[in-house]
């Protein structure tokens, strides 16, 4: 349960000032929220709320429409086995089995050192590598008990930390955009020209 | 053929009106405006199309889609959903052919997929829009034999209000209500698809003063209100329709009753007024009529005791006194009841030659802005800038809060406040700024040397809104302000919102104090012993006038206190002859809102035990003093009434007094405003501001189990600067104290106060803030320090 640091307050801002409208900020700050605690808080959510000047109800509403948000703690990695039509197919119901034996867990479960939880997902759309599986939404393909085994030892071990960051990192390299070209600062009704920065150049 | 037949295209020409156009519904040629939305115009003809999620008074989503027609294309008849389409000149529109039909009876199939059906143990059932639908409109049977949708049923989302999360269609009404009219998105869709659901946050409830309208609107049995649940079946209501006291806005409302109890108030759609909504304040009070704690019975006191006595003993005792006080009768109060209490009570206190008798108890502005000229709800949001001087409307009329807090957000009306603090309209404002008690005047002056406000001003109709915002200062700064407005504006109208229900029409018919004889100087009269018989028709000065002291000194210095009251207040306590009122809802009447609209009131149960109206004590008092005024019924007040006040009898005897109401305002001559001195604050102390919030200890709210822990409490609220020079942090106890008193409330930041001010809520459950407020004070100072 936290509120966002005095860090993320800032880059809050920094996202705020984006928009032509506060509230289109709600998406990105909830990404930044989970990043900040692995998981959406309900402080969180409040306080997105008085960022953006919506209702804390109007935040959840927002957030609880999306999959990928969660609302309670879940493993530093989180694991997605797709289970549509391709990768079922291909096996996916067995790999699941052996998921949950391996873990000791059931699907929407976290193992109890807190590092793992499982999940059956829809469609991931690699249908030509079935079955896959994704592991903080970075893939694994044609994934067999063998394979799964080898990537669960792998972050058991710590192996995969340079590759795949802890849940709610959506990229280790966070995007800025200077002042300057801010395009948040004008609703784009008001825009009627080019903005200086593209310098003459054609806008596409 | 004959040539001297005027044929109807030789009419002469009427000037075509450039908004009109002409659609033909179902072959019907009808006429329409543009923009207005088809399914608006089918029902301004008759032709009923089927819908859930359609409300007049809200924007249109379409997120049902049962209101599907067929409109004629370029490619032929498209199916279109009727409340998001606009008409359009000559459109040709049809809502009963095959098609319409599959899908009116596609959309309710799928509707009714996870839809309960458990009408028999639902409170919506017999009134339910998706019964009826279903029935008019359905295929009649499912196709559907999956199991359905479960939830836990029903979770309370606030202490009012219930949701059963299967039976809700997700029509968007509660929501939209909540984000739109009211302005408290508290609730939400959350989730998606199958599992989308109406929410809260968690643990944050649908705390709105609005909420009850999201039970009356929804279209299935999903909302329900804690009072009413289980009470009633539809079939079994009676109802009348009727007009709200709660406050002086006079919501139109009908009253619902069941085995001579009632059950239920639901808004009514009043142009003028209301537009169908409510508060829940106005609606939900109707518990305090059943409350056991009622007076049933006359009581007069014998050997230091109150006792049941009979009415003709209990009269008797009153007549004796005023007979014996000869000149020295005081009547307080007065809106509590009907125009026709008021008159009756007026015309005693003039037989009895009176000159004391006040409707307000020194709580609202002096009666004189009455006589300023008057502006109606409907012109102060029609106008181009409304001007507030007036307290938080949210806490003490809400709906008139609806109606500004629409005309701001989506017609243009520009809002210039003048408050203590934040309130509930301050988000809309076009200027909002902070004045410190007694500076009223000052600061509408500086408002009107800003050349942008000025052109504001000049450019439209301004209505100055204007009440007493505070409890704790003198009110002639609210006038005094008006008047400098009214200067540099003279073309502004002035909406008074005095608070109780039905005050404009007491002062109006015969309870206004005459030259400067008000609640505070008859209180005082009566502390020095020059009261003989002090009448308290609904009024309660022990727990109503600011200034406690007053009234204690008042009550306990009249010679004869008569209380004639609904509940054993804590006036009637001290009273000689206390006399059961008959409540709201045991009475036919009319009742005069804050505009002057006249409307009627109604009787739907029996009043309890021997209770009366007001106008029928009056009426056997004046027969007893031998001045008997001739009236045996209602009809006989009413026509008295119009002799002596023959607008409000035009009014009374108009039919649209059972419907719209009819506004009667009399102009009165205004004695100049002159505000009194204010001393400039000391940099220790805090100016006080003693303000009303909706729920408090009111017996109409008190006396109502669902309301009567909703009152937040006594405190102190303080910007958050100032609470850490207090040194005291948030909910910690703090002294409040100055010359005259001291006491301990729990201390509250709130960043919504400005420096240097202290609020206190007024009337609420803790300490006492009015043992610090004085009457003849300009302002109040007190001294917050930690403990």
């Amino acid at each position: 349960m936290a509120r966002l640091t005095e860090e993320n307050v800032r880059l809050a801002q920094e996202i705020i000032s984006r928009y032509p409208k506060a509230r289109s900020a709600t998406i990105p700050l909830l990404h930044l929220a989970q990043e900040q605690d692995g998981y959406v808080t309900d402080d969180a959510m409040a306080h997105i709320a008085e960022l953006v000047g919506a209702s804390p109800a109007e935040v959840y509403g927002t957030a609880s429409f999306y999959e990928m948000f969660k609302f309670h703690p879940v493993g530093r990695y989180v694991i997605n086995i797709c289970g549509t039509m391709s990768c079922a197919l291909m096996g996916a119901e067995d790999l699941m089995h052996h998921a949950e034996e391996k873990l000791g867990v059931r699907m929407g479960g976290t193992t109890d050192d807190g590092l793992i939880t499982l999940e059956r997902a829809e469609c991931q759309a690699a249908c030509t590598e079935a079955p896959c599986l994704q592991t903080n939404y970075r893939y694994s393909f044609r994934v067999t008990p063998e394979s799964f085994d080898a990537l669960v030892d792998d972050l058991r071990a710590g192996r995969l930390a340079d590759e795949i960051p802890p849940h709610g990192v959506v990229a280790r390299v966070r995007q800025h955009i200077p002042a300057d070209r801010g395009a948040g600062v004008h609703a784009p009704e008001d825009v009627k020209s080019a903005p200086a920065w593209l310098d003459g150049k054609a806008a596409l | 053929m004959s040539t001297t037949e005027t044929d109807a295209g030789e009419m002469p020409e009427v000037p075509a009106d450039p908004n009109a156009v002409s659609i033909s519904i179902n072959g019907r040629t009808v006429q329409a405006r543009k923009g207005e939305l088809i399914i608006a115009a089918a029902d301004r003809e008759g032709e009923y199309i089927p819908r859930f999620c359609y409300h007049p008074r809200m924007s249109p989503v379409g997120m049902c889609r049962q209101c599907m027609v067929e409109v004629e294309g370029p490619r032929g008849p498209m199916m279109v959903v009727s409340c998001m389409t606009p008409v359009a000149d000559g459109q040709v529109v049809r809502t009963e052919t095959e098609q319409v039909k599959r899908a009116q009876e596609g959309m309710i199939e799928l509707l009714l997929a996870n839809h309960p059906l458990d009408c028999p143990v639902c409170d919506k059932g017999g009134e339910c829009p998706l019964q009826d639908q279903a029935f008019s409109h359905g295929p009649g049977e499912s196709r559907f034999v999956e199991e359905k949708r479960h939830y836990e049923k029903p979770i309370p989302i606030s202490d009012l209000v219930f949701l059963d999360r299967e039976r809700c269609i997700l029509c968007d009404r509660c929501t939209r209500f909540a984000r739109e009219v009211a302005g408290d998105p508290l609730i939400s869709f959350t989730q998606r698809g199958n599992n989308t659901q109406v929410m809260t946050f968690p643990d944050e409830p649908f705390a709105s003063y609005f909420s009850g309208n999201t039970v009356q609107i929804c279209p299935v049995g999903a909302l329900t209100a804690q009072p009413y649940r289980f009470k009633a079946r539809p079939w079994d209501l009676e109802q009348r329709e009727s007009t709200c006291t709660t406050c002086s806005v006079g919501c139109r409302t009908v009253v619902q009753s069941s085995r001579d109890e009632l059950v239920r108030y639901q808004g009514v759609d009043s142009d003028p007024v209301n537009w169908g909504w409510m508060c829940d304040r106005g609606r939900f009070n109707f518990q305090s009529v059943n409350s056991e704690d009622r007076l049933d019975t006359p009581l007069v006191r014998q050997s230091g005791q109150l006792a049941a006595t009979s009415w003709s003993a209990a009269l008797d005792a009153v007549a004796r006194e005023m007979r014996s006080a000869g000149g020295a009768v005081a009547v307080l109060g007065g809106a509590r009841g009907t125009n026709e209490d008021a008159f009756m009570w007026g015309l005693l206190a003039d037989a009895v030659g009176s000159n004391m008798r006040d409707a307000q108890l020194d709580d609202g502005l002096p009666a004189a802005v009455l006589g300023l000229p008057q502006a109606t709800i409907d012109s102060a949001c029609s106008a181009g800038t409304v001007v507030l001087l007036a307290p938080d409307l949210k806490e003490e009329l809400p709906v008139l809060h609806i109606r500004l807090r629409d005309a701001a957000t989506k017609r243009g009306l520009r809002i210039i406040e003048v408050s203590s603090h934040d309130t509930g309209l301050t988000a809309h404002a076009w200027r909002s700024v902070r004045c410190e008690p007694g500076a009223q005047a000052d600061t509408v002056r500086a408002l009107l040397a800003d050349p942008a406000v000025s052109s504001q001003l000049a450019s439209g109709d301004v209505v100055v809104v204007a009440g007493r915002a505070n409890l704790a200062e003198s009110a002639e700064h609210t006038v005094a302000a008006i008047d400098a407005l009214l200067a540099a504006v003279p073309a502004a109208t002035v909406l008074p919102v005095l608070r109780r229900g039905n005050v404009r029409g007491a002062l109006g018919l015969g309870l206004a104090p005459s030259a400067g004889n008000d609640a505070a100087a008859i209180l005082e009269s009566a502390a020095n012993g020059r009261v003989g018989c002090l009448v308290l028709l609904g009024a309660d000065p022990l727990s109503d006038v600011a200034d406690a002291d007053l009234a204690r000194r008042g009550i306990a210095g009249a010679r004869f206190v008569v209380a004639i009251d609904t509940f054993m207040t804590q006036s009637a306590t001290h009273a000689d002859v206390v006399l059961p009122a008959a409540a709201y809802g045991e009475k036919d009447g009319t009742t005069t809102n804050l505009e002057g609209r006249v409307s009627n009131v109604v009787q739907k149960i029996t009043p309890r035990g021997t209770s009366r109206a007001d106008w029928m004590v009056a009426a056997e008092l004046l027969h007893m003093l031998g001045k008997d005024a001739g009236v045996a019924t209602l009809a006989d007040v009413q026509k008295l009434m119009a002799t002596r006040y023959p607008a409000f009898g035009a009014a009374v005897s108009s039919a649209e007094v059972r419907r719209n109401g009819v506004v009667v305002t009399a102009p009165a001559a205004r004695p100049a405003a002159s505000a009194p001195a204010v001393a400039p604050r000391s940099s220790y102390d805090f100016r006080l501001v003693v303000s009303r919030k909706l729920y408090d200890k009111a017996l109409g709210t008190a006396k109502s189990p669902s309301m009567a822990n909703l009152a937040p409490g006594a405190a102190v609220i303080v910007n958050p600067l100032d609470a850490e020079r207090v040194g005291a942090r948030d909910g910690a106890g703090v002294r409040v104290s100055n010359a005259h008193s001291s006491l301990v409330l729990p201390l509250v930041a709130s960043a919504s106060v400005p420096r240097g001010t202290a609020i206190v809520p007024f009337n609420q459950p803790g300490a006492d803030i009015r043992e610090l407020v004085r009457r003849g004070d300009s302002v109040t100072d007190v001294r917050i320090e930690s403990i």
